[in-house]
């Protein structure tokens, strides 16, 4: 059983996504089975990590293939705790959908091409081989392509095709990156490559590759200057599917580009750390002066999402163990966040019926418990103790002074305060100022469906904050294994393989 | 036979980016075609292209005996035609709906929910 577990997380929403579309005609079963599998994945997440804790490494060789031949599912730290991350957000947003997502779309497959979405992640975090992380973004990608289309409106269609094209032209780098690496290193397996671009195969070559692989994962990560298809498309689909996007998607980016430059480009660091803190200090500026222009709710959450990736893109700029933990501990408070003001947009919405700030108003006066509800991920978010997201800034600051690159930290606080203005102009706009017309549901309670998953991030929001310390171990102990990927490579390929 | 695979390789890509930066949707999927089409014919060049050198173990022998040709970027090259297959035909109905939907064909103006 311990053997199996790098491969549950994909396999568990593969299985439930096929069970949903077999219960096509059923949908009570089809949302319970939804949301069961959702809970199981949580659980099979869990268990990985718990295990990798542990043992530090969880690698399977698929079908008894041994590496570097066959397709190596790993996980270490960093990849379990974005599994279980997967996990929470995954069952959030199944238990939101119920109350959210219309008949119609459910009819049409929304909650398979959910799980195929999650298993997709999943994949993504958990393979070990190059060309296997590009069929799981295909999958992550398909389903997220339908998911976004789903329904048909106008404004959908439009943040589609946007969202799609930048997604193919991503992925068409990735590829030609992917099938160079294999004509010049005769090998896809991650820590088989990083072994053999480390023992000094065309050292001028593997470093152009890897900024192929930089500007292609930087579009799915959505970092400057290629961000424009995430606010062009992020508030157009039902609000579940942007909570999920939101969370998830961009994160997956994000993941490969730690994946990608702290275990298998390491030729020469000099010249791409430096070029990965530019973008980083790009991203969160560009990202956080765009989000002051918006005056839609989803819209200025979208170039939030673009600010912060440039805080987690920092710590790897960075390089020090300290500084990747600081991604590490970012990337779990912002998946939890980002997802959780997506969601509270929701129930903005539900209530006053738009998310356009201007007609929106008076949502503290008559629920004050939403208005908390909606204050402790937006100050998470910028960055206020002793909230989840002041302690990931506080080590990436910390990361980036000890590094002697105070210019830097100094614009990551400035832009810190910006996020504060920004979420002062949605406290100000949705919750505080006196409405121009009463909302459609004034009066009524919300669906617990809607309540629940929001009280439950708000919920973790507040405990990663108050029980930094734990999660802050767990972070630098993922950090740790991050900074040495020799370990990684032996963990695949068996004592004695990095010399 | 590999230069004249690298110049085909050359104008895939002029012509799917030329395609591409067009406003016009529909040369925006053929762009994006081709420029799959580019990407897999680099992977196959990449894996050196050789004849008479098929990677199938003589019976009797152990292991193969050189020249033979990598199939491994064949397998890379075939599994992305298939989603590449996936994505255009989705593409091809994404299409068509904004194309009802907006009842334009020019990108430009798919600006509705912009401010």
């Amino acid at each position: 059983m311990t053997r199996a577990l790098p491969v549950l997380p994909v396999l568990v929403p593969l299985a439930t996504a096929i069970a949903c579309l077999a219960l096509h005609a059923f949908p009570r079963a089809r949302r319970a089975a939804s949301v069961g599998g959702a809970g199981l994945l949580l659980l099979a997440a869990a268990a990985l990590l718990r295990h990798v804790d542990a043992a530090e490494f969880a690698v399977l060789q698929v079908g008894a293939w041994p590496a570097p031949f066959g397709i190596s599912l790993v996980a270490d730290r960093f990849a379990a705790i974005l599994v279980l991350l997967t996990g929470v957000t995954g069952l959030a947003v199944a238990v939101y959908s119920l109350g959210s997502i219309d008949d119609v779309r459910e009819a049409h497959g929304y909650h398979t091409l959910f799980h195929v979405l999650l298993a997709g992640v999943c994949m993504a975090f958990l393979t070990g081989d190059l060309f296997n992380l590009y069929v799981a973004f295909e999958v992550m990608l398909m389903a997220s392509f339908v998911l976004l289309a789903l329904g048909g409106e106008r404004a959908q269609l439009e943040g589609a095709v946007k969202y799609v094209t930048l997604n193919l032209l991503s992925s068409g780098f990735f590829l030609v990156a992917v099938g160079t690496l294999y004509g010049v290193a005769g090998t896809l397996n991650m820590a088989d490559l990083a072994r053999t671009l480390e023992s000094g195969v065309a050292p001028g070559l593997s470093t152009t590759l890897a900024c192929l692989l930089l500007v292609a994962f930087g579009i799915k990560a959505a970092v400057f200057p290629l961000f424009f298809w995430l606010p062009a498309s992020y508030h157009t689909p039902p609000v579940a599917v942007s909570a999920v996007f939101a969370g998830l998607l961009t994160k997956v980016g994000v993941y490969a580009l730690v994946r990608a430059f702290t275990l298998i480009f390491r030729a020469e660091p000099e010249f791409t750390d430096a070029l990965i803190l530019g973008i980083a200090v790009f991203t969160m500026v560009t990202g956080v002066l765009g989000a002051a222009a918006q005056f839609e709710f989803r819209r200025v959450l979208s170039f939030h999402i673009v600010s912060q990736i440039g805080y987690m893109v920092l710590g790897l700029g960075l390089a020090t163990p300290l500084a990747l933990a600081g991604t590490v501990f970012y990337l779990m408070h912002h998946i939890v966040v980002k997802t959780n003001l997506f969601l509270v947009g929701g129930l903005v919405k539900w209530i006053g019926g738009t998310l356009a700030l201007e007609s929106l108003g008076g949502i503290y006066k008559r629920r004050p418990a939403l208005a908390l509800l909606f204050l402790v991920p937006a100050f998470s978010l910028a960055g206020i103790p002793p909230l989840s997201g002041f302690w990931g800034k506080l080590v990436l600051v910390k990361a980036g002074l000890d590094a002697g690159q105070y210019l830097v930290t100094a614009i990551a606080l400035a832009v810190s305060l910006l996020t504060l203005y920004s979420m002062t102009k949605l406290w100000n706009e949705a919750f505080w100022k006196e409405p121009p017309a009463p909302g459609p549901r004034e009066d009524q309670p919300l669906p617990w469906t809607l309540l629940g998953p929001v009280v439950a991030l708000a919920a973790i929001t507040v405990a990663v904050g108050l029980a930094a310390g734990p999660v802050f171990d767990l972070a630098s102990r993922a950090g740790a294994q991050l900074s040495d990927p020799a370990r990684y490579v032996e963990a695949v390929l068996g004592p004695g393989a990095a010399r | 036979m590999t230069a004249l695979l690298a110049v085909v390789i050359g104008i895939l890509y002029g012509a799917g980016l030329y395609l591409v930066m067009r406003r016009s949707i529909v040369k925006l999927v053929l762009g994006l075609g081709l420029l799959t089409h580019a990407a897999n014919l680099l992977i196959f060049t990449m894996g050196r292209v050789s004849r008479d050198g098929a990677p199938i173990v003589p019976p009797g022998a152990a292991e193969l005996t050189a020249p033979y040709s990598d199939p491994v970027p064949q397998a890379l090259v075939l599994t992305a035609i298939v989603i590449s297959f996936g994505v255009q035909a989705f593409l091809l109905v994404l299409v068509k709906l904004a194309h009802r939907a907006t009842g334009t064909d020019d990108l430009d103006a798919l600006r509705s929910t912009d401010q």
